[in-house]
């Protein structure tokens, strides 16, 4: 009886149409105690906070739907969840709607849906200062009676009322199951008690009727039950026939049914003091933000301010850990005996985890705008915009908001794709969206630009750094929709999608909660993509440094000649009056240029040789074309456990074997290194092809996986990979040949 | 006439649809014969369009409100 020692547990369902604040009560409700993973065998994230107290809480934070009769995977598993269809899941003791009180009518309509599941329900009554604004008052008591069920208002956005609805929460006495009060018609109504008879040995009584009623409309949902229960699905294809004959709209009967219920009910609670066609605040700011002209004009600025902002603002900070993780080194190096084990822990360790730590002033950034266009409604007003263009390519105004977080990230860019309804707009998204420049590729562009393209400013706040960087996202963006293109029109051919998308009021930004979010999806990219770039640069440290090769004979007989010649100036400088000690410094001081060459020229014979130099010299043939040397080579293959590794490679291939110990930045090596012939290995040339092929390419090992995860096969990744890596390949090739052909190389 | 016989700004109320199987998304979203709606204005590239239903602003394209038949008072 292990169960009865611990502390009871409930499980509650929060549910809600999007853009209710459900993610703001569910945060407030369970603080920072939550757990995100995935719904057994689909990829729909999974997230459960816990309300500990005298009777602890599972909470359970359901997808946004409108509805629960499923038109995307999320909705399939919102149902699935509250009825407890979904193995290894029992069904919740309570559900909890949130509701957004200026926008009644759509949002009850899920929640006579979730009353009928046959649970006991609360509905959290949320953004009542907004239904007060727009001249609503609702009569809650009324509400409460009609429903059946209670309702607490509460606006989450101020914390007003999250304590009285964790109250009704907790106690120990759940609400009664509200009965089922609207009507279907009747032709259709007649039907029914028919096929819950034989829903009879699979459900309990309370969620026959909706089941059924599911199935009735929805193939997807009685296709679930052919091997099930044969008997059902045959009975529902023979009511369907006869009531097509009859010409019965039973589509059409359970949506007609609610809202003839809700329409009347809502005219009761919620008396309008205002006329409701008057122009809102939302109204006027929108006859700006999606005009004609001004409307596409300001949404560029937005995105090329976010990327300048992005750039700019963030380089102190940066330059102030770079600052630190070198000084940080050389304080490690003068306190430890010098040995393979120091320079592990420097080129390595702190390497690898200063190159996670200075990236991420620049993530935080572009997290934190992108949950400001989110939490004010902009990001519903882009896709407005942008839907045209997103629809000639075959996507859909719903794909910018995946689209989009790809740029912070693909994969939960890829796995916002789960919200489009349409699958075939779904695996299009998926498989465009890494050609969105995410945020791993951002320190690449950073080294690049940084390094090889002048500094000049352009029209006053604009500089051409900032304009390169908007270049590369411009680059990917504008693949992208080609490759959405092609792709449509070649592979995934017929009808085009159905978009429906809400425009919610525009609102105030919550700081707290937009933070909060910044936090959270960063600490996912650290804690993700820190731990292999961690682990990368200590395994590239090794893939460097071993196997050791011997010095070859004619550089010890180099080193042994400079010995020699130390000896001998030495000797004669101790002959001239000096003392012995500064006569060998002095010596050493004067052949330091030769010391120097010869040390450079051993380590990089012994990097050569190493696992990694071997690895890049293997590919350079074909790299060469694209100008790049066996160590761009060998960076681009390391670069494969995720995009950003590349500076850490480089780092590592640059700084083992180097002695000095003022080690200059990573950049003013690439600068200063050289082919045998003595041209520089990184022209301007070199660093754009280099970046084209950064925008271009696949090298994530996460998005592979993500992306087998999401279309259940490995034949997606594949194909994404090797188009991905072609287009690449070619860019590169036409933009380094081209160039050079020009004579800009 | 259709919603697209409307001009930006002008009301009307919903008759039904001009085919035989409705978009059921659009009438979980509160589309149904006899709610008033209105089109609001025109994407500034001329596709979506917002209207306002039930007291709120949704998002639809061309060919979807070509579906909605519609009566003006």
């Amino acid at each position: 009886m292990a169960e009865s020692t611990s502390r009871p547990t409930r499980k509650i369902a929060l549910i809600g149409n999007p853009n209710v604040g459900k993610t703001t009560v569910f945060n407030l409700l369970t603080g920072m105690r939550q757990k995100v993973g995935n719904y057994p065998g689909v990829t729909v994230e999974r997230k459960v906070g816990r309300i500990v107290g005298d009777l602890d809480i599972d909470l359970i934070d359901l997808p946004g739907s409108y509805s629960l009769s499923p038109k995307s995977l999320d909705e399939r598993i919102a149902y699935d969840v509250l009825i407890g269809h979904l193995p290894g899941e029992t069904a919740p003791d309570l559900a909890v709607c949130v509701v957004d009180a200026s926008n009644l009518e759509r949002n009850l309509y899920l929640v006579t849906q979730v009353i009928d599941v046959g649970l006991p329900v609360i509905v959290a009554l949320n953004m009542t200062d907004a239904a007060e604004e727009a001249g609503l008052s609702i009569d809650v008591k009324a509400l409460e009676e009609s429903l059946g069920v209670p309702v607490i208002p509460m606006v989450a956005s101020r914390n007003d009322g999250i304590g009285k609805l964790k109250y009704r929460m907790r106690q120990e006495e759940l609400p009664e199951p509200a009965e089922r009060k609207w009507e279907l018609m009747p032709v259709v109504a007649e039907v029914i008690p028919d096929l819950e008879e034989e829903l009879k040995s699979h459900l309990p009584e309370k969620s026959r009727f909706i089941e059924a009623l599911q199935c009735l409309t929805s193939d997807t949902m009685l296709e679930s039950w052919l091997t099930r229960a044969p008997r059902f699905h045959a009975r529902v294809l023979a009511v369907r026939e006869r009531l097509e004959e009859r010409k019965a709209p039973y589509r059409q009967a359970e949506i007609m049914g609610r809202y003839n219920w809700l329409s009347p009910l809502v005219a009761r609670v919620a008396i309008k003091q205002k006329d409701p066609n008057q122009q809102t605040v939302s109204d006027r700011i929108d006859a700006v933000l999606t005009h004609r002209i001004f409307g596409p004009l300001l949404f560029g600025l937005v995105l090329l301010l976010i990327f300048q902002a992005v750039f700019t603002w963030a380089t102190p900070v940066m330059d102030g850990i770079e600052a630190g993780v070198v000084g940080l080194g050389d304080l490690v190096r003068s306190g430890m005996p010098p040995s393979m084990f120091t320079d592990l822990l420097v080129d390595g360790v702190i390497t690898g985890v200063g190159n996670v730590v200075v990236f991420l002033p620049q993530i935080l950034l572009l997290f934190f705008f992108l949950g400001l266009m989110e939490d004010t409604g902009y990001m519903a007003r882009s896709a407005f915009i942008m839907d045209r263009v997103m629809h000639r390519v075959g996507l859909s105004g719903g794909s910018v908001v995946p689209m989009l977080s790809s740029f912070a990230c693909a994969i939960p860019g890829i796995m916002a794709a789960r919200t489009l309804a349409n699958p075939r707009d779904r695996l299009i998204t998926i498989m465009v969206a890494p050609l969105m420049s995410c945020s791993a590729r951002l320190p690449v562009y950073t080294l690049f630009i940084a390094a090889f393209l002048p500094t000049g400013a352009v029209l006053g706040i604009f500089t051409f750094q900032g304009i390169a960087m908007f270049s590369m996202y411009l680059l990917g963006t504008v693949m992208a929709f080609i490759a959405a293109f092609v792709l449509r029109r070649f592979v995934f051919k017929g009808e085009s999608s159905f978009f429906a998308m809400e425009l919610p009021p525009y609102r105030m930004p919550r700081f707290r909660q937009i933070i909060w979010r910044m936090i959270d999806r960063s600490k996912a990219f650290v804690v993700r993509a820190g731990k292999i770039i961690f682990g990368m640069s200590v395994l590239l440290w090794v893939l460097a440094t071993f196997p050791r090769s011997n010095t070859p004979d004619e550089m010890i007989a180099e080193r042994a000649t400079i010995d020699l010649q130390i000896d001998t100036r030495a000797d004669s400088l101790q002959a001239a009056g000096m003392t012995a000690s500064n006569a060998l410094i002095e010596a050493q001081v004067a052949m330091n240029g030769a010391i120097r060459t010869l040390d450079a020229r051993e380590s990089a014979y012994q990097i050569e040789r190493s696992v990694i130099g071997r690895m890049g010299h293997a590919i350079e043939p074909i790299m060469r074309p694209l100008g790049f040397d066996w160590k761009i080579s060998a960076g681009i293959i390391s670069a494969f456990a995720a995009r950003e590794v590349i500076i850490s490679a480089l780092a590592t291939l640059y700084s083992v074997g180097d002695i000095d110990d003022d080690s200059p930045l990573l950049r003013e090596k690439l600068k200063a290194d050289r082919y045998a012939d003595g041209s520089p290995v990184y022209t301007p040339l070199v660093a754009v092809s280099l970046l084209v092929f950064f925008v271009l390419a696949l090298q994530c090992m996460s998005t592979l996986a993500i992306a087998r995860r999401e279309t259940n096969s490995w034949k997606w990744p594949a194909v994404m990979w090797l188009y991905m890596t072609g287009l690449a390949w070619l860019f590169s090739f036409v933009i380094y040949q081209g160039g050079k052909a020009l004579g800009l190389g | 006439m259709t919603l697209l016989d409307l001009k930006p700004g002008q009301r009307a109320c919903i008759q039904g649809w001009t085919t035989v199987e409705p978009p059921l998304r659009l009438m979980e979203l509160g589309l149904l014969p006899g709610t008033d709606i209105e089109l609001v204005r025109f994407a500034p590239l001329g596709d979506p369009i917002d209207i306002k239903v039930r007291g709120y602003h949704l998002s639809i394209r061309k060919t979807e409100a070509a579906l909605i038949r519609i009566e003006r008072p």
